[in-house]
């Protein structure tokens, strides 16, 4: 009972919170490295940042299963939560997930133990959601690829090795794993296509 | 003793649903209209579902997928902290959600007694005079049949 009391609401309007959410998903993935804003506001748990519960509350269902990281699951709340308002399975392999939720970039696991769908369901892959520190200061990296006009900069706060690892994607495709960076209400999408290079280098 | 006191809360709970449950929509708004609300959020927005319903013949046929229903469900809760679900059949949304204010409401030590008098108690003898009226209506039309025994009894 008590534990019920204390979880956070969903969206106040779910159709058109969902909608406005998704909107700014898919501007991002369409402009990789665009900073889009989320306007939606949900009821947030504890680790959770603004973005990153709209999310979940628009792209989560019974059909796709989440994997949490540490930050995530050190308390249930977040757990409880997703299922009471999306039902969505959280589960604890990550290799089937088709969605992960990560708190704290630092603790990212490799990425070969993401789901990277297979030649003939490139879409049966992982989609990682990443909470990082900023979305405008940071070091700076030039992305290239379908969606951009040239190259764009992405100035962000993360973890070094993760955009190294994301090389793989290259050699992968059509398979490979698409990310979403998120900072409070801000959000920025790496799809499988875009390529990264630290800037400078 | 923490037990028994969950445990009464449960009955209640259940007895306010089978009232609600089978009440008019109208008829819920117009007796939470007799009280003072308290202030609520909407823990889940109502929404439309649909729910398998199983059926079997006779007592001891085998269940069988009857088809679907739509129902609708909301949760709601308290400032103070309660929380009430609603489940109801049909696609009456404000039903379901009153259904939950209702269920967190008899939950609340300081406000089950009123629920209780001024919802509840009206509702269920509302429910209940009319089950009877329909019993009285079915009982007007019954047969009696009467066999004749052949040769001698």
């Amino acid at each position: 009972m008590v534990t019920v009391a204390e979880l956070p609401a969903g969206f106040a309007d779910k159709v058109l919170s969902a909608q406005s959410t998704f909107r700014s998903v898919m501007d991002a993935m369409a402009r990789p490295g665009s900073v889009q804003r989320i306007h939606a506001a949900p009821g947030i748990p504890a680790p959770m940042m603004h973005g990153t519960a709209a999310i979940a509350l628009t792209l989560f269902d019974h059909d796709t299963p989440v994997w949490l990281d540490r930050t995530m699951s050190a308390t249930s709340d977040v757990a409880k939560w997703l299922k009471f308002h999306t039902s969505a399975p959280v589960i604890a392999d990550p290799s089937v997930s088709s969605f992960a939720v990560i708190g704290n970039a630092q603790n990212l696991p490799p990425l070969d133990r993401f789901a990277i769908g297979s030649n003939e369901y490139p879409d049966r892959s992982t989609t990682l959601i990443i909470q990082v520190g900023s979305l405008a200061a940071g070091p700076a990296f030039e992305l290239t690829g379908p969606g951009i006009d040239g190259t764009a900069v992405l100035q962000a706060t993360i973890p070094a090795g993760l955009f190294d690892g994301l090389a793989i994607n290259a050699v992968l495709f059509p398979r490979g794993i698409d990310v979403v960076l998120v900072h409070d209400d801000a959000v920025v999408a790496i799809p499988r296509t875009t390529r990264l290079a630290a800037q400078g280098a | 003793m923490g037990a028994t006191v969950e445990d009464a809360i449960r009955v209640q709970r259940k007895a306010a649903m089978s009232v609600l449950a089978h009440a008019d929509g109208d008829a819920i708004a117009r007796c939470l209209g007799a009280i003072d609300l308290p202030a609520h959020t909407d823990l889940r927005e109502p929404e439309n579902g649909l729910v398998m319903v199983r059926g079997r013949i006779g007592g001891d046929g085998a269940p069988f997928n009857l088809g679907e229903a739509t129902v609708s469900r909301a949760a709601v809760r308290l400032a103070t902290g309660e929380v009430g679900f609603g489940y109801t059949l049909g696609r009456d949304l404000e039903k379901a959600r009153m259904i939950a204010l209702c269920d967190a409401m008899v939950q609340s030590r300081a406000l089950a007694d009123s629920v209780e008098a001024k919802v509840l108690a009206p509702l269920r003898a509302a429910m209940l005079a009319d089950r009877a009226r329909k019993s009285a209506e079915a009982a007007a039309t019954r047969v009696d049949f009467y066999t004749m025994v052949r040769g001698e009894g």
